[in-house]
């Protein structure tokens, strides 16, 4: 039995929380049933591990590896660990600017510093368990094909989970620090997202520039790069202390207790300097938050415009000032990084491979497109006063898919334009595409739609399972039938078929589509 | 203020409510008929879970009646919405503002919803401002801002189309007092000016002093109606106060049923 106000005590509280808040997301937020959860939860644990046992199975063997080895299991280290550092950082600046129970946490006697201590580990903890989760398939599967060492494994994602957790909470204080409450929320977004996808997106980008056109045509092998011989050469020997984190990945536990010993002790470093201060820059940054940013402008002058055009002109406004908006789209735009690069570079020769961007262009669509498209039509904050104002129905769900739709094509249309310069074709396709997908999840968004405050658009996810999966199957299908169109396959037909269904499924899924047919 | 609605016909109640239904998991209007005349401040008052809010919702197209009929100035509201909402302005205790947006921004989207020309509503929306002393928050974001300046915001999102019925739910809970009166004077203000104002409260004070009329709900019906003096009378003896009468006609219902 642990006493009230002890670091335990509040352990215990922290740790029931995030249990719940991680069943909320399990069940969508419903009433928990075991059987069904427990059901889905060995069915992805299954087909996971079939999926792990396809990627990963064949290196079981692996004993003594090779350089070639350890720099691309290193890569492999380094684009897990960045993804983790980029959903730290994201969870350390919430953690600043959320409200939530920090009056009550700040009005009671409890010491802060100690409050914010177990806050920052059980974050370190849910970063390195959510990690956990991913990696164990991979895991499980060596450890049954190759051996047990391969257990040691889960040592070292537990390294890189305490790690990430202490470089994303100093970095978080490091920009609190030096630009301030206002701009940090801002730029821990963009800082989070570049972080999360740089390591792939700069292997992709260092292989579109070199002028190995082996690695040129490969683009969408994100660790071609990786297996050159200029990498080779330049990689330190097998013996470095640089290959420790993979080494301890394939199960040397004199590694492993290097690296682990490391990660922890960066991480308790990072917690008892950084909680010193925590409760002032939480204090300043929910203020910050709080407190209206002061304007001087000139007087406004009003534009009257029809009741369509001023509902896509608000919707607009609230996207670009949306302060979280950023953090759940930049990564999905940043990936867009390579294709353009390639189409730059395609644009001098007139190379083939600008095929190869269709379906990464159609996918993020999709994925973008959703996103926006909760904000604008699950995330009203007025929905009294749309409701009551003198429109039709159909007319304010006609302009927030138009403001859906429009933001999408202003995202998309400078890269189509660019595809259209290089080859005309791919470029038809990708526009096509682009719309179909951005439709497509824009509709399953309008099936779907629950009244929900705009600031939940990060949990938007857990309000309809089916909702997500569908919205990914979607995308996925137009961009596999846009990806065969640029190609001039008619077996586009077949993924076109398969996005058709996957919308005809989720129509009858829905709460809609189940109201109509009951 | 700037009149620009068009003027509805004197013979035509404000509001006409016939045989109206709303059933959830029991009856919550259970064949509710009101009158409410043009120029009225007329007050709703009921024990929770009556029926006020639902009635209102209704009223305000938030709502699809089970059966019943809703007229406003004598359009039906559930055949035509569009005519019937461009004369109606509701505003819930929950102020619900875009926190993105300055007040002015959000005065300007308001009045293109309702389709009032820019530079009538660019007067109305400053003149607003002045009134219920926004003027320094009149640039700022919304977010941060308190309660009461959220609900004033609301208010003045409400009156920037000149409404000819305002329906408020409970306006003044959370409020402080000073922006408590400011919320009754502009409210009677616009019933001095020829407007009509239906609201629900739980504050009885407020209902005693601003209505015209009252109105009692209780289990989704209409048990009693009219002046503080009439209401007196139905009560019967023993009922001086507003709160004597209210809580005598409700137990009697209660006891009814």
């Amino acid at each position: 039995m642990s006493h009230p106000g002890t670091l335990v005590w509040l352990a215990r509280h922290e740790s029931r929380l995030a249990w719940r808040d991680w069943l909320a997301m399990m069940t969508a937020g419903g009433r928990w049933r075991t059987r069904p959860v427990a059901l889905t939860c060995l069915i992805v644990l299954v087909a996971l591990h079939l999926f792990a046992l396809a990627v990963v199975g064949r290196y079981a063997g692996i004993r003594d590896p090779d350089k070639a080895t350890l720099i691309t299991l290193t890569g492999c280290v380094l684009m897990s660990w960045s993804l983790m550092v980029s959903q730290a950082l994201e969870a350390v600046t919430r953690a600043f600017y959320t409200r939530a129970d920090l009056d009550l946490i700040l009005s009671s006697p409890v010491a802060a510093r100690k409050v914010f201590v177990v806050r920052m580990a059980t974050m370190a903890l849910s970063i390195t368990g959510m990690s956990l989760l991913v990696a164990a398939p991979a895991i499980n599967v060596l450890a049954l094909r190759g051996g047990a060492h391969w257990l040691v494994g889960y040592g070292a994602v537990v390294a890189l989970g305490a790690s990430a957790a202490a470089a994303a909470l100093v970095l978080a204080v490091a920009l609190f620090r030096m630009i301030g409450p206002r701009r940090t929320r801002l730029i821990a977004q963009i800082v989070a997202a570049v972080i999360g996808a740089a390591f792939v997106i700069g292997v992709q980008i260092v292989a579109i520039l070199s002028a190995d056109t082996k690695l040129t045509g490969t683009l969408l092998s994100r660790y071609a790069l990786l297996g050159s011989d200029a990498v080779l050469a330049l990689a330190p020997d097998t013996d470095s202390l640089a290959w420790w984190p993979a080494r301890a990945v394939l199960g040397d536990l004199d590694a492993l207790a290097a690296v682990l010993a490391g990660g922890l002790a960066i991480l308790i470093a990072a917690i008892v300097v950084v909680s010193r201060n925590f409760a002032d820059h939480v204090i300043v940054a929910t203020g910050a938050a709080q407190a209206a940013p002061q304007r001087a402008h000139a007087a406004h002058t009003f534009r009257l415009a029809p009741p369509k055009r001023m509902l896509r002109r608000k919707e607009w406004l609230l996207l670009r000032r949306d302060p979280w908006l950023l953090s759940q789209t930049l990564m999905q735009l940043l990936y867009l990084a390579p294709p353009a690069l390639l189409l730059w570079r395609g644009f001098g020769n007139r190379n083939e491979a600008a095929t190869l961007i269709v379906p990464v262009l159609v996918m993020a669509a999709g994925q973008l497109a959703g996103g926006l498209a909760w904000l604008t039509i699950s995330g009203e904050d007025a929905p009294d006063l749309i409701a009551t104002a003198p429109v039709k129905t159909s007319q304010i769900v006609q302009a927030k898919i138009e403001a859906v739709l429009g933001a999408i094509m202003l995202a998309f249309s400078p890269l189509l334009l660019a595809l259209a310069l290089v080859s005309a074709w791919p470029a038809a396709v990708a526009a096509i595409g682009v719309l179909t997908a951005a439709s497509a999840a824009t509709t399953i968004q309008l099936w779907f739609r629950a009244q929900a405050r705009r600031s939940h658009f990060r949990r938007r996810q857990t309000s309809s399972r089916v909702a997500t999966i569908a919205e990914a199957f979607s995308s996925i299908a137009w961009a596999a039938t846009a990806a065969l169109a640029a190609a001039g396959s008619m077996v586009a037909v077949i993924p076109g078929t398969v996005g058709l269904i996957v919308l005809v499924c989720t129509r009858k899924l829905s709460p809609r589509g189940a109201a109509a047919a009951g | 203020m700037i009149p620009t609605e068009p003027t509805p016909s004197p013979i035509e109640p404000a509001l006409a409510i016939r045989g109206l239904v709303k059933c959830f998991d029991r009856p919550a209007v259970d064949g509710l008929d009101l009158t409410v005349r043009k120029g009225e401040f007329y007050s709703l008052l009921g024990p929770n879970g009556a029926g006020k809010t639902t009635t209102l919702r209704m009223v305000a197209g938030l709502l699809r009646p089970d059966a019943g009929t809703i007229l406003i100035h004598g359009i039906d509201a559930l055949a035509d919405p569009v005519a019937a909402k461009s004369c109606v302005a509701w505003i819930s205790d929950e102020p619900m503002i875009y926190d993105k947006l300055t007040p002015l921004e959000y005065l300007e989207f308001v009045a293109g919803l309702w389709g009032i020309e820019a530079g009538v509503s660019q007067a109305r929306a400053h003149e607003l401002i002045d009134w219920l002393g926004l003027g320094a928050q009149a640039m700022q974001r919304c977010e941060g801002f308190s309660k009461g300046t959220r609900q004033k915001v609301a208010l003045a999102g409400a009156l920037v189309h000149d409404p000819s019925l305002i329906i408020l739910d409970e306006p003044l809970t959370g409020l402080d007092a000073g922006s408590a009166r400011q919320v009754k004077s502009v409210l009677r203000e616009r019933v001095a000016q020829g407007g009509t104002v239906i609201m629900t409260t739980h504050i009885l004070e407020v209902a005693e002093r601003m209505a015209d009329r009252i109105g009692v709900i209780a289990a989704g019906r209409l048990i009693a109606q009219g002046t503080l003096a009439e209401l007196r009378d139905q009560a019967g003896r023993g009922a001086t106060s507003l709160e004597d009468t209210f809580l005598a006609l409700v137990a009697e219902q209660a006891a009814a049923a």
